[in-house]
């Protein structure tokens, strides 16, 4: 499987995505924003950051960098593309997935792990995934998931929600909301389910050693999905 | 403007200093020379009050490659592999504005890092704040917090480990220190050496503002009413433009373009064209029309004096302009050819093709002034004399509520939640333990460090406390199973015109340096900050001390948690009761007076290594330091850590209870062992001549002291965790 991670300047989640997706097997390349084209790819990760270190709004500038062309044409084409934290902001940014990600509710950057319910595994990313609730990290001062009520009829009856912040036993109540998101949503698709934009960063769980094996889950799963 | 002892004087420096630039030129400086002597010779930055005191220090080791005189120390940590790193102090700016000022402090010292061709990996902090009454303490705590995690957040280095702490005297000047590890290899190191005559002076980086002019006298002065007035000597940080900065300079370095490189930290590009200059017995002509500027209308003062950040300067070998130029314009950076080096030993500064500046160079470093500064002998205070009937209403429970709950020992959570201390994927043991751990990429080694200080200690008796810091630093790494390999130092001390500042500052170092010696723990780096003071009145002594170590094979790392019901506890050193100074002295029986409890280096040596031992033939399940609060501070946690509870079993020798428990007697661990492995265990500390003693046993859930004192688990972590968060948030 091919894969390729977008470089922008003040990405600094990009090598941690790329060792963890070449451990589980993905051939992956590294490309620069202002490159044109993607390389053959059958995975377009955006990773975490900072990119344009989130000057204007989180996101904004790098949607406009020279590659977001390409990754906007690939997602058309119905390229798998996921964006983990900066990346899902910059996704949002191009409108390839709804709604906003606004501060915190607490005004605070936090780090830590949390526990995230798969809504819809009927998708590449999540089919077949053995586990309903996943452990991951999170790291991010602006993963508060906000749209209009409207929207989120609608993401709803697309089944667009991936993933809701939740306890351990997949429990979703205000408590085990980290960040203030709408209806503890974590992660959503487009409408195709070939976008997946999340704040949680599997690429952090790969590892026993680290913060613990999820990601790991995740990732095998991935692979297997798109072979 | 022609130059005048007044305005000499108003520049920060003495009568006798100004005399002394104008015999040197023989001549009146203009403002532009006024300004660079001013900036060269004020404390930060020529440690003219430090230096005979820092000469003592040990810093040479089998392992250091690089001790103090460099942007940072380096060690070896074999395989090729090294570790760069250093601590420094961003006290006053920070006071003033702490977000900017606690964010450019990590910024300064992760260039100073990657200045050396380093990729940071870890970055740390030892933050001190007024008492939590004080009406400025949280907005403080606040803003720093936001500001360290704003810069290092960004910059994608986690941040594993640090130290909080709050006393009054930091009421009106608090401190903090920001400390950073890289990760180079051996034969990539970088230094500020500049060499060879001819070869182009290059500007990277940021452009040039108004900002942070005097920064570095700013530092240099003590604080009055009108210190709100220096707001706009606060440099201001883009955490983005440094990242930027780092992977431009780390591609460059790849290659053998660069023959020394310079961070522009405190007093800009002043102090690093000086100090390239100096160091390679150079001069350096520079034409400051070059140099990128923010602003219009730029004068040369205020060029050669801004602290703008993210800023670095480059001798590169001749031919190599353009390479060099491509790699910062796809980082889209400033780049431009300034200067270039002379043989003349003398800075020349042009403007408008006008000369604005000519200075040799040793007159700026080598003649800068030296202080043998007056200082008082501390005496060693008395032992308190606790009378029995002190002890008769105190519950242990609730002592221990009370000490698990306070301001200096309950769970910083709300802080370190805030750090990104994930990211880069190798962080093995989060803040929140002995040390930080690191893995060193790609491989089976792991780095720890710790930052420790104790300013109670110190200040009771500053040798002992001197000797304490860098004791507990060295334990902090033992605990995790790191064997220590060197240590950085950043020295917070009132003025130094005051002799008893003077004396808290010139005996702690004599302290550190006698620990570090006996304990082969050199000091590679560190940084000097006095005049932390508000009027008349110094902090409390404050040295920092950042401890790295080395862990050969990462899986072999120890945690402080708990980890199986039954196994037992034994607490290895020598437990006398000394209360005196004890968190239990101080904030039970409101005791102030005593001296710190007393240093033993041969038993904190042999202590530490015998627990190595333990741990390379993984007999040690869990182990922690007893350092503030006594034994059963230190079981709590190890307890909050592991939900899990302990038994004690009755000490089998005659103490108090009290005492026993929260007596801070050093060259202390806690360790955890399988019962199985008790025998092999005690032969190894009796065949090492290591004192020890059973403790008890690990339980389910619940802390039994004896039949009428326990806990449990929940109520633990509930006294723990809740103050900060409740303090903050009220």
């Amino acid at each position: 499987m091919d894969s390729c991670v977008i470089t922008f300047p003040g990405s600094n989640c990009d090598r941690d995505m790329d060792v963890a997706l070449k451990q589980f097997g993905f051939k992956n390349k590294m490309v620069w924003h202002n490159d044109i084209e993607l390389p053959k790819s059958d995975l377009v990760v955006l990773p975490g950051g900072f990119s344009y270190g989130d000057y204007l709004r989180c996101g904004s500038v790098a949607s406009k960098s020279k590659i977001m062309k390409s990754v906007i044409n690939f997602a058309k084409l119905g390229g798998k593309i996921m964006g983990i934290c900066n990346g899902f902001q910059i996704l949002l940014e191009t409108e390839l997935l709804p709604g906003v990600l606004l501060r915190n509710k607490y005004l605070e950057f936090i780090c830590k792990n949390v526990f995230v319910k798969v809504n819809n595994k009927d998708n590449p990313y999540f089919k077949n995934i053995k586990k309903d609730t996943l452990e991951l990290h999170i790291a991010h001062n602006e993963g508060n998931y906000f749209c209009s009520k409207e929207q989120i009829k609608e993401i709803n009856d697309n089944n667009q929600i991936a993933l809701y912040y939740s306890d351990k036993d997949g429990k979703i109540n205000e408590n085990n909301n980290p960040n203030g998101s709408i209806k503890n949503i974590a992660g959503v698709f487009n409408k195709e389910k070939n976008v997946l934009g999340m704040m949680p960063h599997p690429e952090r769980m790969i590892d026993l050693d680290l913060s613990g094996e999820d990601g790991s889950i995740f990732f095998k799963n991935l692979i297997n999905n798109l072979k | 403007m022609i130059v005048n002892e007044q305005i000499a004087i108003d520049h920060g420096l003495k009568k006798n200093e100004y005399k002394k630039i104008c015999d040197l030129l023989e001549r009146v400086p203009n403002i532009t020379e006024l300004g660079i002597f001013s900036a060269m010779w004020n404390e930060h930055c020529s440690y003219k009050s430090s230096k005979l005191h820092l000469k003592n220090l040990p810093t040479k080791g089998k392992n250091v490659i690089q001790g103090p005189g460099e942007n940072a120390g380096v060690i070896d940590i074999g395989d090729d592999d090294a570790i760069v790193f250093k601590i420094e102090s961003h006290n006053h700016p920070s006071f003033i504005e702490p977000y900017q000022g606690a964010a450019t402090g990590v910024g300064g010292i992760m260039r100073d890092v990657f200045t050396m061709g380093a990729r940071p990996i870890a970055n740390l902090n030892s933050i001190h704040f007024g008492s939590p009454q004080h009406k400025k303490t949280k907005n403080l705590l606040r803003g720093v917090v936001h500001g360290i995690g704003g810069y290092g957040n960004c910059m994608g280095v986690p941040t594993i480990a640090g130290q909080t702490s709050f006393d009054e005297s930091y009421n009106g000047n608090i401190l903090v220190n920001a400390m950073t590890l890289g990760l180079v290899k051996k034969n990539k190191i970088f230094y500020s050496k500049a060499a060879g005559l001819g070869k182009p002076v290059i500007y990277v980086g940021s452009k040039t503002g108004r900002d942070g002019i005097h920064g570095a006298s700013m530092a240099s002065a003590i604080f009055d009413e009108k210190i709100e007035e220096k707001k706009p000597t606060v440099q201001v940080g883009d955490p983005f433009t440094e990242k930027l900065l780092l992977e431009a300079c780390l591609e460059l370095m790849t290659g053998d373009s660069i023959i020394a490189i310079q961070d522009m930290g405190a007093a800009g590009l002043t102090s690093s064209s000086i100090e390239m200059a100096s160091k390679g017995k150079l001069g350096i002509e520079i034409n400051l029309n070059k140099v990128p500027c923010r602003e219009t209308k730029m004068t040369p003062y205020e060029i050669m004096l801004s602290e703008s950040q993210e800023r670095m300067l480059i001798v590169l070998e001749n031919g190599k302009e353009d390479l060099a130029k491509k790699i910062f314009d796809k980082w889209n950076l400033d780049f431009a050819v300034i200067g270039k080096t002379t043989n003349n030993k003398k800075i020349e500064l042009y403007f408008d093709e006008k000369k604005v500046a000519d200075i040799p160079v040793d007159t700026l470093v080598e003649n800068s002034p030296i202080y043998d500064r007056k200082w008082k002998k501390s005496k060693l205070p008395k032992k308190i004399k606790i009378k029995k009937e002190d002890f008769k209403n105190l519950k242990v429970i609730n002592i221990l509520n009370k000490i698990l709950s306070s301001p200096n020992i309950c769970s910083k959570k709300w802080i370190w939640e805030q750090y990104d201390h994930t990211v880069m994927g190798d962080t093995i043991q989060k803040p929140g333990g002995d040390s930080g751990v690191v893995r060193v990429h790609g491989t089976n080694k792991a780095v720890a460090a710790s930052i420790d200080s104790s300013a109670v200690y110190c200040w009771a008796h500053p040798l002992s406390g001197g000797k304490q810091i860098v004791c507990e630093s060295w334990r902090n790494l033992i605990a995790v199973g790191a064997k220590p390999i060197a240590i950085t130092n950043c020295l917070n001390f009132g003025s130094p015109e005051n002799e008893e500042n003077m004396g808290e500052f010139v005996e702690c170092v004599q302290g550190l340096g006698e620990a570090s010696l006996y304990l082969d723990f050199p000091v590679v780096s560190g940084n000097v900050s006095f005049y932390n003071q508000t009027k008349n009145i110094g902090i409390k002594p404050t040295p920092a001390i950042g401890g790295v170590g080395l862990i050969k094979n990462y899986k072999n790392m120890v945690t402080m948690d708990l980890k199986q019901t039954d196994n037992i506890l034994l607490v290895v050193g020598k437990t006398e009761g000394d209360l005196n100074q004890s968190l239990f002295a101080r904030d039970v029986l409101n005791e102030k007076n005593g001296p710190p409890p007393e240093i033993n280096l041969f038993n904190e040596k042999n202590n530490g290594e015998t627990i190595l031992k333990l741990i390379d033939k993984k007999l040690i399940k869990s182990s922690h330091d007893v350092s503030l609060g006594g034994i059963i501070i230190a079981l709590s946690k190890m307890c909050i850590k592991g939900k899990k509870g302990a038994t004690l079993k009755k000490p089998n020798y005659l103490i108090n209870e009290f005492e026993y428990l929260f007596g801070e007697d050093q060259g202390r661990y806690i360790i955890e062992i399988e019962k199985n492995n008790f025998k092999n265990v005690t032969e190894i500390l009796e065949k090492n001549s290591v004192h020890y003693d059973e403790l008890g046993t690990v339980n389910e859930n619940e802390l039994v002291i004896n039949d009428k004192s326990k806990i449990t688990i929940d109520e633990l972590i509930k006294s723990h965790t809740n103050w900060l968060t409740n303090y903050m948030n009220k």
